[in-house]
């Protein structure tokens, strides 16, 4: 019997049945459940981490691989951003046991800051990647990258996509093998130290067997040519499942599906252009088929049109859909015969669709960092005549940028927030600067930039958001919240230390969810010179069990709708002219009763 | 052989449409039928959009449904139910819940929107409709948590799901843990019978 799986569950025991034993990661959307997955089935002799960022779980995993041992690193494409300085050179030293780099990439975007093409860093870093069109294929594409990395002692990328990883199948799951018993690290001056000599000779004998290599991997299952006729589509990835669902059935068409676009098959792509007029690219991202491709008809002159994004036949931004293919298909095919006319949708004539409401992310009902962001806007609107300059951070908290907060003023990436305030007050230094960061995200990418702030005298408010969890991606465990991957109980690291212990002199910390206090605290932090930080402690509304309710008396609420002005909070609700709470989302954290002018709003001990 | 079967579940983070969309996708495997699907997961769980795609039957490709194949779009709200229309086929089902969810923007905008318009919308243009209280039988069953299950029933009760009342019995008896199951199973139930005088 088949196993209805996620595809990010298919590739975390796709790694533990061919016998992965170090495997680490950082969390992001849409790669976390890999290593949830391998943690929650994972036998006693399978070591797992959350590494404090994706740069350290790239390094733990290598190191590892260099014992002879397979390991796996996880992360999403702007992960790899963080790690490519370890890969690049990893690249040319290379591994021993098979190491697998399962990177996401997310085609719309829907859960990132960027469309980053991971296939560009396989051929940036020179190796290996696989790219699956669906779960079962990602489950199979495990076990022979794990091989191809042993046979190349390369690191391979694995590279899936949002579709591929948040999409599910019914898969076929085979025994596991048990890992062998590493040979060990066996100490080797030339091989395991980069020095330029080494480079030279690596890079050399790197760029003498990728062609074989392509087309080595060209061989495997997940690269396939089929169908007839003077035209050509070049796919891979879930675009190939969009086109045979687009196609359904059209014969009249030669269709080649890249599994390992890095190297790139050219054997199988010169038998794929014999006799072919026309190709389209049909690929999400950027147009790496389509260039290789090109290449391949310069290099051997031929005579065939390359379409794609880069002709501006496909999207050159976005996901591709069934639709989008369809339609590039309809146009391309045309004197093939294909395209009949889709099935409209089964509605009766009638009247204009009615307005719908938009629903943008939002902090959670009683989210404390709602209280850390109203605090600090309400102590800088008592500052009279100073502007407030609000660096934001990748998190949930990024959803502080919402009205009415509004107290997200820059949002770049892991950890900049911290160290783009410090640009800003270079050029304004009047203004009052604070930079917002959660506690994973301080582990993860903001100490450096401390104490770059501290060392470069900076004028600065540190705002750490302390939910004693990484709340965004499902709620990972980190350094600061005392528990591990493996289930172990270990001593917190502790934020106000390491902040004194890097020299941040002002250090307070408070519950956000008090308000006074909170405005209170920011207010004198805020007129302190240098650097200075305030730690909002409370834990994420969905990892605690609500202990009370909060209930409008409507006899007293003169219906001012100051609380949703203000706060901003989902369980605020209107019911007519009515203000209301709705009980299933309220938490009972009290924010809204400290805002109400009229003390209409009481909080209840008990659900 | 068994038919392909599409089965769209659209609604707001946090309204279980992903364990009614798994609980197809398990009902239409025990039968030996394949099954693919996706999620919304991410970012718009925090109070946004989710749809949740199920697809049985034989040699599916994409994970998602294409637009105008959909057998069956369960709207767990109106609004939602609006949005994911398209993807509606041609003698196709809707099973949605009236209930609206106002997102925080409609109250700080006063937008006013309630959903009574998306849901005569709804009734103009939509054949085959079946609204379904799904807070009354929230309320029946004693919790707001078996909504998901209870327009699941009311899915299954029209008959275009390709699996039937007793197979998605079973599925919940194997999925569901112990203490919930009798509830969900009585949601079930009730939202198949809340389905046949509800249809338009």
């Amino acid at each position: 019997m088949k196993t209805f799986l996620m595809g990010n569950e298919a590739i975390g025991l796709g790694a533990l049945h061919a016998g992965v034993q170090v495997a680490a990661g950082y969390p992001g959307t849409p790669s976390t459940e890999v290593l949830e997955t391998i943690a929650k089935n994972k036998p006693g002799d399978v070591y797992v981490e959350w590494s404090v960022n994706e740069k350290a779980a790239m390094e733990v995993a290598a190191a590892a691989a260099y014992t002879g041992a397979r390991t796996m690193v996880t992360m999403k494409q702007v992960g790899l951003n963080v790690a490519s300085d370890p890969l690049m050179s990893l690249a040319y030293v290379g591994v021993k046991g098979g190491m697998i780099v399962l990177v996401a990439d997310d085609p719309g975007p829907i859960s990132s800051q960027t469309e980053q093409d991971t296939r560009h860093f396989a051929q940036f870093a020179k190796l290996p990647v696989f790219d699956p069109s669906s779960p079962e294929e990602a489950y199979e594409m495990v076990e022979d990258a794990f091989a191809v990395s042993e046979k190349y002692h390369t690191p391979v990328i694995l590279r899936s996509t949002t579709r591929v990883c948040h999409g599910c199948a019914g898969i076929q799951l085979k025994e596991r093998q048990a890992p062998k018993k590493p040979e060990g690290f066996i100490k080797d001056a030339n091989r395991w130290v980069i020095f330029p000599r080494l480079s030279f000779a690596n890079h050399k004998m790197i760029e003498d067997r990728l062609p074989q290599m392509g087309n080595d991997l060209g061989l495997l299952l997940y690269n396939q040519l089929w169908g007839r006729g003077r035209k050509g589509i070049i796919t891979g990835g879930i675009s190939y499942e969009y086109v045979m669902e687009a196609l359904d059935g059209f014969e009249n068409v030669r269709v080649l599906k890249v599994g390992t676009p890095h190297p790139f098959p050219e054997e199988l792509a010169l038998t794929f252009l014999d006799g072919l007029t026309e190709v389209m690219a049909v690929e999400e991202l950027d147009p790496v088929l389509e260039k290789e491709l090109l290449t391949v008809c310069g290099k051997h002159h031929r005579n065939v049109s390359i379409k794609g994004k880069i002709s501006g036949h496909v999207q050159r931004a976005g996901e591709n859909t069934v639709e989008s293919v369809k339609q590039v298909l309809k146009d391309f095919l045309k004197e093939e015969g294909f395209g009949r006319e889709p099935e409209a949708a089964d509605t009766k004539e009638g009247p204009a669709c009615p307005p719908l409401p938009i629903r943008p992310p939002v902090l959670c009902a009683g989210c404390p960092h709602r209280g850390a962001f109203y605090a600090v806007k309400r102590a800088m609107e008592q500052m009279e005549g100073v502007e407030g300059v609000y660096c934001g951070d990748i998190g949930c908290y990024t959803l502080g940028n919402a009205k009415p907060l509004d107290m997200v003023d820059t949002c770049l990436c892991m950890g900049a927030g911290i160290t783009m305030a410090q640009g800003l007050q270079r050029v304004e230094p009047d203004k009052k600067y604070f930079a917002f960061v959660g506690d994973s995200t301080f582990f993860a990418s903001a100490i450096t930039g401390i104490v770059n702030a501290v060392y470069n005298e900076a004028e600065l408010t540190v705002c750490i958001l302390d939910n004693s969890t990484t709340a965004m991606t499902g709620h990972q465990p980190h350094p600061g919240t005392g528990k591990t991957m493996m289930g172990h109980v270990v001593e917190k690291v502790d934020i106000t230390k390491v902040l004194e212990g890097i020299g941040v002199r002002h250090i307070e910390t408070v519950n956000p969810l008090d308000l006074s206090a909170s405005i209170d605290v920011v207010s004198r932090m805020a007129e302190l010179p240098g650097v200075k930080a305030v730690i909002f402690k409370s834990p994420c509304a969905a990892i605690v069990k609500p202990e009370g309710l909060c209930v409008i008396d409507q006899e007293r609420c003169v219906q001012c709708r100051e609380c949703i002005r203000e706060i901003g909070c989902p369980a605020l609700v209107m019911d007519g002219d009515a203000v209301r709470i709705a009980p299933s989302l309220c938490t009972g954290c009290g924010l809204c009763t400290q805002v109400c002018s009229v003390g209409a709003i009481e909080r209840k001990a008990g659900r | 052989m068994e038919e392909n079967k599409n089965v769209l579940l659209c609604g707001v983070g946090g309204q279980g449409t992903i364990l009614a969309s798994r609980l197809i996708a398990l009902a239409a495997m025990e039968k030996g039928m394949e099954a693919r699907g996706a999620e919304t997961i991410g970012m718009s769980q925090r109070g946004g959009s989710v749809v949740s795609h199920v697809r049985t039957g034989r040699n599916i490709h994409s994970p998602l449904i294409p637009h105008g194949k959909a057998d069956v779009i369960i709207g767990f709200e109106p609004a939602e139910a609006v949005r994911c229309l398209p993807y509606l086929k041609k003698g196709g089902c809707m099973v949605v819940c009236p209930s609206a969810i106002k997102p925080v923007t409609a109250a700080l905008s006063d937008s006013g929107y309630d959903g009574s318009q998306a849901m005569e919308y709804l009734k103009a243009v939509v054949q085959k409709l079946s609204v379904v209280d799904g807070q009354a039988i929230c309320g029946a069953c004693g919790s707001p948590k078996v909504l998901n299950v209870a327009l699941l029933g009311a899915a299954v009760a029209s008959g275009l799901t390709g699996v039937s009342l007793e197979e998605m019995e079973a599925a919940i008896r194997k999925r569901v843990p112990e203490k919930f199951k009798e509830m969900n199973l009585k949601a079930l139930r009730l939202g198949a019978e809340a389905q046949k005088q509800g249809s338009m």
